[in-house]
């Protein structure tokens, strides 16, 4: 079995979001990058795979030389080879095109991509790579058995969970729940040692347009001071909520 | 041309999402000076659509069951169709599935988590949320047909009286290989995705026998019940309910938090809820400095205590 | 001169982070509190590699080089300085011995099960009346036959109640002084071996201290290191080496105590401002800052002198002697910005400035570090070589 995992690389979950160059750009001074913990809950069912099934795992990411330690992070986990494709990541259809073109010369017979990244949360990607393959989709992944060619496969909807049988290729939205955050790995020394020498391929891209640009960012109003009730005194809190707030 | 909305239906009724989600196509019709136009699937109430300011409601009686490839499908041709420029869903977790599909099919620009009637139309400029909410960012769709996806409890119910037409539409289904083998899903619990109200607890309740409290207190508001990561983390509750950034979004009237004590990522999954209520005995606690109310107070004092108030207070108001 | 980080060293330092940070917070206090061991956390740690991180994966350790461990040893130290010192002994004191002057057997025995992090080593050299003095042994190592007849006590020992290998120096020819002292690898379970009540201490609370006695021990003569009186010279060199262990510990005492008081600083407002804006704590900040990354310098130059092969006695003395002062007196310094909360278990940084005291004490004190230092001086060196 050949899986491809799509990483993305971005700013940790504690970091501060700032923009510079006229709110046009992020500002990733002081920032610390990680493998976007959706594709690392994915990356993580599919080091299993490896390890049970004796699967290959490649994993892709579309961006600049800076997303390459994300890339080795993934391969000291253990995956076996790292594609990057050398372009500014645009939009979802760019991106999802670009990893096509991989997944079309390659070959795979799973795809796993985040539901979203946590930075821009498009949750577009695995959709748009199984619409421009063809293959058969199944988002916000809790759970993924493979058996030969066909898959059971659970997805978490609003209220309740879906199980459903599919055959392979198959292109799955990950999350948590997949794996658990405990069983994510720390690279050992070994694998860091490892990933030095494992094959990081840079490919060069389609050069495909961007449908959607992002011109400018702000952020959110600074808020309020919060007002503070006694514990003693819950019918005011409830009065606020009520003529204040109005939300009960 | 038109623009056209998916609106959603549970058991044959619209839901509340699919309301706002007119609305929010009714300001864009508007700003095109066109048709609204919504196409639902085994929806029996469409006729409510006509408040929110649709002009025409196509509805399909088939496939039974959800099936993103299939329902993509039918919002496709809905769209070619009635040449729809812009084609708006709600951020439900079916519509975020299906959408993507859709907008590869019709070559569409899409752009998820829009907070807002677009800024402008030519050009086609929309404001969306991006970092879990931490910023807003502009996007600029260049496609000719557009897709947004919009962002829970952003836009607000509008209403605008119309007497739409009713057309039952037969689109082209292709079989599936993906079957459904069981669904499992609570019947009578509201979940976080549809909850007006999110009552959320965190380490500050000790353990998962006392959820009782979160329980009762969301029982009594009607809401959904949620919790931190490390409450996940320690099987004191299950995954669905962690919410947070690498948990579940939640955009609610009201979110009230127990006991939870703020992580910098748990606010940024929060942050697009109204309104917010903390409740910690640790007045440090970072929630605070996000947090609309709160107090300062031992939980299971406090929560008892609110639970009796509510009680009377909405006996007084009914 | 290039002060930049390879990527793997950046890969070492963030899975030593994230190991930190996902694996020792939690329970870091209660640990402490108890004196309870990290067993399971050392565990991992084999796991990882991080338990023979320098030894050769000829014997199955991780092979990277002295600044990969100082960067990992940093990060662990940082939440839990207890697991640090139980790294840092492990690895600079009894691996490095062993792997430098041992036989292929001792290698094959001791090292690979050591360094795969299945068992744990400990170094036996302070006694009640030979700290600082370490020529002064009263331990006694005696011939006999295919033996020495091992007699005498052992004190503050580190690891001394997990490690299944001990490292222990004795003379055995007390006329020769200092040339008359060896260094054994004796193994726990042996006869004789008696392993004392474990300390109660102020601070590395979580790393279990102990006095360790031998009664009539009897050691083959094949786990002698080294040629007959090699002892005094071998537990010198391991010094050296261990410095720059416990100076990255108290690098990443004083660089974890900063930053909590940096985050502390912003949260916490008084007089209408967060505290970070008063001039007084910014001030102090600011030392903070200025003097870790001093420290840091220093420690990171003679983990790379060691890799370079070129002597790092010097630098490493001036590294640890540095970086346990700034631990010291910066840990003091951000439990006074943590006002009443700093000096409550919760908030750390009481945890951090009694742990920081024993980086003063432990493989050199200060006062010995500045000998060393003086005597370089003395011999023309002024400044280190570039």
């Amino acid at each position: 079995m050949k899986i491809l995992v799509c990483i993305s690389h971005v700013p940790d979950t504690t970091s501060k979001i700032n923009f510079v160059e006229n709110n046009t750009q992020f500002d990733t001074q002081g920032v610390q990058y990680i493998i976007n913990p959706n594709d690392e809950f994915g990356l993580t069912r599919a080091m299993w795979f490896k390890e049970k099934e004796g699967a290959t795992v490649d994993v892709i990411n579309v961006g600049g030389p800076a997303t390459e330690s994300t890339l080795r992070k993934a391969l000291a986990i253990g995956a076996d080879n790292a594609i990057r494709i050398h372009t500014e990541a645009l939009d979802a259809t760019q991106v999802a095109k670009e990893i096509v073109a991989v997944i079309q010369e390659n070959g795979y017979d799973l795809i796993i991509a985040g539901r979203e990244s946590i930075d821009y949360n498009g949750g577009m990607v695995p959709g748009m790579i199984a619409a421009l393959t063809g293959m058969n989709y199944l988002n916000n992944c809790i759970r993924l058995e493979i058996e030969g060619q066909n898959a059971t496969a659970v997805r978490e909807m609003d209220g309740g969970k879906e199980t459903v049988t599919t055959p392979l290729p198959l292109v799955i939205g990950a999350q948590k729940g997949l794996v658990e955050e405990s069983d994510l790995r720390i690279p050992n020394m070994r694998g860091i040692m490892m990933a030095r020498k494992k094959p990081l391929s840079v490919l060069e891209p389609q050069h495909g347009d961007a449908q959607v640009q992002t011109i400018a960012y702000e952020k959110p109003a600074p808020k309020g001071a919060v007002k503070l009730v006694e514990p003693e005194n819950i019918d005011q809190l409830i009065s606020l909520l009520h003529n204040e707030a109005k939300v009960i | 041309m038109s623009v056209l909305v998916y609106a959603e239906s549970e058991k044959g009724q619209l839901k509340k999402i699919a309301l706002e989600l007119a609305s929010f196509g009714r300001a864009i019709a508007d700003q095109l000076n066109t048709d609204l136009i919504a196409i639902t699937v085994n929806c029996d109430n469409n006729e409510l659509l006509g408040n929110y300011g649709v002009n025409e409601i196509l509805t399909s009686s088939h496939p039974e069951e959800f099936n993103a490839q299939q329902y993509a499908a039918i919002v496709k041709d809905a769209a070619q169709k009635k040449d729809a420029k812009v084609i708006a869903v709600s951020s439900s977790a079916d519509s975020r599935y299906l959408a993507p599909l859709a907008a590869v099919e019709l070559n569409a620009g899409y752009v998820t988590n829009v907070v807002e009637a677009p800024l402008s139309t030519t050009p086609f400029h929309v404001k969306r949320s991006v970092f879990t909410n931490k910023a807003f960012g502009i996007s600029e769709l260049n496609t000719d047909v557009k897709m947004v996806g919009l962002s829970k409890n952003a836009f607000g119910m509008h209403e605008n009286p119309t007497t739409p037409t009713v057309t039952e539409f037969s689109p082209t289904v292709n079989n599936s290989s993906m079957e459904i083998a069981s669904v499992d899903k609570a019947n009578d619990q509201v979940t976080i995705a549809d909850a007006e109200i999110v009552v959320s607890g965190g380490r500050g309740l000790k353990g998962p026998e006392n959820w009782h409290l979160i329980e009762d207190l969301a029982s009594t508001l009607g809401a959904a019940t949620a919790c931190s990561k490390p409450v996940s983390d320690m099987g004191w509750r299950p995954h669905s309910e962690h919410v947070g950034q690498t948990g579940k979004p939640v955009a609610s009237n009201l979110y009230i938090a127990v006991g939870v004590s703020g992580a910098i990522q748990h606010l940024a999954g929060i942050n697009a809820s109204k309104v917010k209520v903390v409740i910690n005995s640790d007045p440090e606690a970072p929630f605070f400095k996000a947090a609309d109310y709160g107090i300062v107070g031992d939980a299971f004092e406090v929560v008892p205590k609110m639970i009796e108030k509510l009680k009377s207070f909405q006996a007084e108001n009914t | 001169m290039e002060f930049k980080l390879s990527e793997e060293h950046k890969a070492v330092q963030q899975a030593a982070r994230e190991f930190a940070i996902t694996r020792l917070q939690d329970g870091v206090i209660e640990r402490d509190t108890n004196r309870t061991h990290p067993s399971e956390q050392v565990e991992e740690m084999g796991a990882l590699g991080f338990m023979g991180i320098m030894t050769s994966q000829l014997y199955g350790g991780s092979e990277m080089d002295t600044l990969s461990y100082v960067l990992a040893l940093e990060e662990i130290s940082k939440i839990d300085a207890s697991a640090g010192v139980i790294m840092s002994a492990h690895n600079s004191l009894v691996l490095w011995a062993i792997e430098t002057y041992g036989t292929d057997i001792q290698k094959e025995k001791y090292l690979v099960p050591m360094a795969q992090g299945n068992n744990i080593g400990c170094f036996c050299l302070s006694e009640p009346e030979a700290g600082s003095d370490a020529s002064m042994q009263q331990t006694r190592a005696e011939e006999a036959g295919e033996y020495y007849i091992l007699n005498g006590v052992k004190n503050w020992i580190t690891n001394g109640g997990h490690a299944d290998f001990q490292l222990v120096i004795a003379q055995t020819h007390p006329e020769k002084k200092h040339r008359g002292i060896n260094a054994f690898i004796v193994e726990k379970q042996w006869e004789g071996v008696a392993i004392g009540p474990k300390e109660d201490k102020l601070g590395i609370r979580s790393s279990d201290t102990h006095s360790i006695s031998y009664t009539d021990v009897k050691v083959p003569k094949e786990n002698r290191i080294g040629e007959d009186g090699f002892g005094f010279k071998l537990a010198m060199q391991i010094l050296e080496g261990g410095r720059i262990g416990i100076a990255a510990q108290a690098l990443g005492i004083a660089a974890g105590a900063y930053e909590l008081a940096a985050e502390y600083s912003t949260v916490r407002s008084a007089f209408g401002k967060p505290i970070a804006d008063h001039q007084a704590i910014a001030f102090k900040l600011a030392d903070m800052a200025v003097d870790i990354e001093a420290a840091r310098m220093l420690v990171y130059r003679s983990a790379y002198l060691k890799d370079q092969g070129q002597p790092y006695g010097y630098a490493s003395a001036m590294a640890k002697l540095k970086a346990s002062e700034v631990a010291m007196k910066h840990t003091v310094e951000a439990v006074q910005i943590h006002g009443g909360n700093g000096y409550v278990k919760e908030y750390h940084v009481e945890r951090l400035m009694r742990d920081a005291k024993i980086t003063q004490i432990y493989e050199g004190t200060s006062e010995i570090h500045k000998i060393i230092i003086a005597r370089n001086i003395r011999k023309g060196e002024l400044a280190l070589p570039f």
